[in-house]
């Protein structure tokens, strides 16, 4: 029974890395997420799924300002880091992007070397002092980005050049150079076929180990195989948030039920 | 035994019967469109066929006029250079010998043409002011130039080849015959019997004509003298003026517009405006630049300076928007990549976007440049016309100030003139205008299949 207690408690005390509160975007006059509440926990993988329009990319990209680069967007509400509002005045949208990585739906190299690519962030932030740094920051992010081995022959190679699958990897290793706390995937799979998703997921699932990693989804097989935690948005609101067993097996709200039956959506 | 292997008789179990019209015969339907698409075609085909043949006829009607340009009918002669007539006080002093004008020349080249003709046992009625007349009125220019620069040479005996007049040259090029000439005075039958003979003699012959590339406009009654490299010059001046001004500010923006500026009302309105510029006539800038540059800002009229200037008004909206074209062809995913590692957004625009966009910004300044290069009115207006026979500058402020032409309107003002030769000068100009213009074009070309790179 005690012991009982102490596993429930090793799940339960990863902190709350991101937390949202009352969070309302709005794309000039349509209301696109509604009053979101969610808590995101560090060293986790929270996925969000949903119909497509529900909302879960518009409020993931809110989750490190990439909707500032929209004009008519607006957010309202709290979004905190680490205890600290990322909406605050004070805050530069360039500063927060470094914590908060991102990697994108499709696939989206620079059109550079593939040294380049990872070393983009270090070089623009000033994490490496000199070359030798910069060569160890660059081999650490392509190992954690599960492509060293593939790529370590021809680091001077373009990017673009990869396969699919290596080039999202090479996107999430550039995402980890800059030593980021979250990690955002915005359907980091859907362009890619299976066996490459197979390794991005393997990836997904070793990069808890370091970070808060937030993925949005189609799939609600890939949620149910790379998520701790899962949020169902529908029409902007969020329906449903919790761990990903219970989400998928005894959901709480008829919407998600009928979401993961696929009876809407 | 059994039937599998054998097809069915076809009496036994005849095919169902197809429903319809048969695929293997055509329906009137489709007969008639089939017919619409041929003459669709044709009317491509035949519309291309009209515009090659234009080419073709504009090209050959240029070069079989202006190809004559690029020659010029010399006569060598060995000239005695006089010590008692170019040189009277006999101590080689500069200032002295400069004393003597062009008209103190004129004896010396009748003397060497009398001389020669003799030499050669030429028979010929003319006494030896017209035996002279078949040079050009720039020889005793060419042969002073010649003794100022080389005093020493004084008294000894040089050879020169010195221009025929346009008349000698248009005998040779076929363009003046006996016919032609009976009415002019600048020529007459005897001096083309004189040609005749001396061409016999390997005096008078056409060669290639380097000083029309690179030569100075000359006055109307000498057109065998004119060349293009002063107007040339004035063109290279006014060409760096517009890359040095319509390049960056065009490109600083585009940039502006395209990345930075929100979407509003104001930017719709520049927009808009911009894309109006691109359509207003040339002269309007013309007169423009006359009232803002000359007028109101004093700068020198005719000067390079503010040619580029107007042009570089007339270039900016194509600048502007070939650049905008560029960068919105970047994938907006480069930026969100650049943005999602904590790029600031001038990082992104200027690590990512620019080198991408950049062959596209590359082409459009070239060929903004090249519009630029054939532009003519608004020259006209800011009185970059004209006749400029000064040499090279010594300074490129010198040469952004001091009055000088345009390619362009160099033509204009040969084209404009009484005499053939600089009829023929005019179609010679373009032909060196249109190699600059194609040479810019394939420059624009190469850079964009260079620099292309795909993502």
């Amino acid at each position: 029974m005690n012991d009982m207690t102490v596993v429930d408690n090793t799940v339960e005390t990863q902190s709350t890395k991101i937390a949202a509160q009352n969070v309302n975007v709005y794309y000039g006059e349509s209301h696109a997420i509604k009053d979101v509440n969610v808590e995101i926990e560090d060293k986790t993988v929270t996925a969000f799924i949903g119909p497509s329009g529900c909302g879960k990319s518009t409020f993931l990209r809110c989750l490190n300002r990439m909707n500032d680069t929209i004009d008519i967007c607006r957010v309202t509400g709290d979004i905190l880091l680490d205890g600290e509002d990322i909406y605050d005045k004070r805050v530069d949208p360039v500063q927060l992007r470094a914590q908060v990585g991102m990697v994108f739906q499709k696939p989206n190299p620079f059109p550079k070397s593939i040294y380049d690519n990872v070393a983009y962030g270090p070089r623009i932030h000033g994490l490496a002092r000199n070359k030798a740094e910069l060569d160890e920051i660059v081999e650490k992010s392509l190992r954690r980005g599960a492509i060293w081995d593939e790529v370590k022959d021809r680091l001077q190679s373009p990017g673009t050049g990869l396969s699919g699958g290596q080039q999202q990897r090479l996107c999430i290793a550039r995402a980890v150079a800059t030593e980021p706390e979250v990690l955002l995937m915005d359907e980091p799979c859907s362009a890619l076929d299976p066996i490459a998703t197979a390794q991005v997921e393997e990836l997904i699932d070793e990069l808890r180990e370091n970070y808060s990693v937030v993925i949005v989804t189609h799939s609600m097989q890939q949620a149910a195989r790379v998520s701790q935690k899962t949020a169902f948005f529908h029409l902007g609101n969020l329906v449903e948030f919790g761990p990903t067993g219970q989400i998928f097996t005894n959901p709480e709200d008829p919407r998600t039920e009928s979401y993961i039956t696929g009876r809407i959506g | 035994m059994t039937d599998l292997s054998q097809t069915p008789a076809s009496g036994d179990t005849p095919m169902p019967k197809k429903q319809g019209q048969s695929l293997l015969e055509l329906s009137d339907r489709t007969k008639r469109r089939n017919a619409a698409e041929t003459r669709f075609k044709a009317y491509g085909i035949g519309a291309i066929a009209i515009g090659l043949l234009m080419l073709l006829v504009l090209v050959t009607t240029i070069f079989s006029k202006g190809i004559g340009a690029f020659q010029q009918t010399f006569v060598t002669l060995q000239v005695e250079l006089l010590e008692s007539k170019l040189d009277k006080t006999g101590n080689r002093d500069i200032d002295d010998i400069k004393k003597v004008t062009t008209f103190g020349y004129a004896p010396i080249i009748r003397g060497a043409v009398e001389t020669k003709v003799n030499a050669l046992g030429i028979d010929t009625p003319l006494k030896a002011k017209d035996m002279a007349g078949i040079l050009s009125k720039d020889a005793a220019a060419t042969l002073r130039e010649y003794v100022v620069s080389h005093p020493d040479q004084i008294g000894e005996t040089v050879e020169f080849r010195f221009l025929a007049q346009s008349r000698v040259d248009g005998y040779l090029k076929g363009r003046v015959s006996r016919d032609s000439i009976a009415n002019d005075k600048n020529i007459s039958a005897a001096q083309l019997d004189l040609v005749d003979a001396l061409i016999e003699a390997d005096v008078v012959e056409k060669t290639f004509n380097m000083a029309f590339i690179l030569g100075s406009d000359a006055s109307d009654a000498r057109p065998e003298a004119a060349g293009m490299g002063v107007s040339m010059l004035g063109s290279l001046f006014m060409m760096l003026v517009v890359l040095a001004l319509a390049l960056p500010i065009g490109v600083a923006a585009s940039i502006y517009l395209e990345e930075f500026a929100p979407q509003n009302w104001l930017t719709d309105i520049i927009e808009v405006n911009i894309s109006n510029l691109a359509a207003v006539p040339s002269i309007v800038f013309g007169i423009l630049g006359l009232a803002v540059f000359i007028n109101y800002m004093h700068l020198p009229s005719s000067a390079p300076l503010v040619g580029g200037l107007v042009l570089t008004l007339m270039t900016l909206p194509t600048i502007i928007i070939s650049t905008r074209a560029s960068l919105k062809a970047v994938p907006p995913s480069i930026r969100d990549a650049a943005l999602g590692v904590g790029a600031s957004r001038m990082q992104s625009v200027f690590h990512h976007v620019l080198p991408l966009a950049a062959p596209g910004i590359l082409t459009g300044t070239i060929i903004g440049l090249a519009q630029a290069l054939g532009e003519t009115a608004p020259l006209l207006l800011i009185g970059m016309v004209g006749f400029i026979a000064s040499n090279a500058p010594d300074s490129i402020a010198s040469g952004l100030l001091s009055p000088n032409s345009a390619m362009p309107a160099q033509i204009y003002e040969w084209a404009k003139r009484a005499d053939p030769a600089f009829y023929e000068r005019a179609w010679g100009g373009i032909i060196i205008l249109l190699v600059f213009l194609i040479t810019m074009n394939t420059l624009a070309v190469i850079l964009r299949r260079r620099f292309e790179r795909r993502w």
